[in-house]
């Protein structure tokens, strides 16, 4: 009886809840989720902040390697969605510090300010590559 | 009703964890600096985009600058940290690589921030 009940003993996999892929997709959850996924792509964009600095003490030689990868197609690729999960994940970090003073969680203040922060990414994005381009 | 938590366990308010509020106050302490921190260093990389290693050496070790890229770099490692921290916690089960994995990541934003930190100071000694 016992070994029925431990958790080690347990044989076939148990179900887990929530089954997400029953839910219909909505601003709220995929917004939620987004601002999970760009934190993460943000962790891992810090190793060319890190490299940058670091390349920059080191020397002429090593600066220019990391410089030449930011600026390869793929280095400009990889920039482009950093700042695009930079920005969602400021802007939606905002979103979250408003919510931590207790505002805004009705469900038409939400849907708006998800939009508002959609539409900030696209702009602050454009704004940013426009600018870069142009300097 | 009646609490079943001692009194001293109540007055210290940290919970089953030990830990209390401090993780999520500290992603929030800085959520909160990397708001100004973060628009002033994305308006300074595009200043900086394609600059040579002569403009990044005269732009890092400008004090306000070195000040400013340093208090972003501490704010950046720590705020990663605490936010992998909760995606590790969430999704893996398994305990040994659960604590490897949180281990791994704390010891590469430690490194990462010291490494950077040491480089600014460099550039910031070598340019004064």
């Amino acid at each position: 009886m016992a070994s029925q009940t431990s958790p080690g003993a347990t044989k076939r996999p148990r179900p887990l809840s929530p089954h997400l892929q029953i839910y219909r997709p909505q601003i709220t959850s995929v917004l939620s989720i987004t601002h999970r996924a760009t934190g993460v792509a943000l962790a891992a964009g810090t190793l060319l902040l890190a490299a940058w600095i670091i390349a920059a003490a080191i020397g002429p030689g090593a600066y220019a390697r990391v410089a030449g990868f930011a600026g390869s197609w793929f280095g400009q690729l990889l920039l482009f969605g950093w700042s695009v999960a930079l920005f969602y994940h400021l802007l939606n970090g905002i979103r979250h510090l408003v919510w931590d003073t207790g505002r805004g969680f009705d469900l038409a203040t939400m849907e708006k300010s998800g939009k508002a922060v959609v539409a900030g990414t696209v702009v602050l994005t454009a704004l940013a590559w426009i600018l870069a381009k142009a300097v | 009703m009646a609490s079943l938590r001692s009194p001293l366990g109540r007055a210290r308010g940290l919970g089953s964890a030990k830990d209390g509020t401090h993780h999520w106050w500290a992603q929030r302490v800085t959520a909160i600096a990397l708001v100004p921190l973060v628009l002033w260093f994305v308006v300074s990389a595009i200043g900086l985009a394609g600059a040579s290693h002569a403009a990044a050496l005269a732009w890092i070790g400008h004090p306000l600058n070195a000040v400013l890229l340093a208090a972003l770099v501490v704010a950046v490692f720590h705020h990663a940290q605490l936010g992998l921290q909760v995606v590790i916690e969430d999704y893996v089960h398994c305990e040994a690589i659960k604590i490897a994995a949180l281990l791994a990541v704390k010891a590469a934003c430690w490194l990462l921030a010291a490494a950077a930190l040491l480089s600014i100071v460099r550039i910031f000694v070598s340019a004064s």
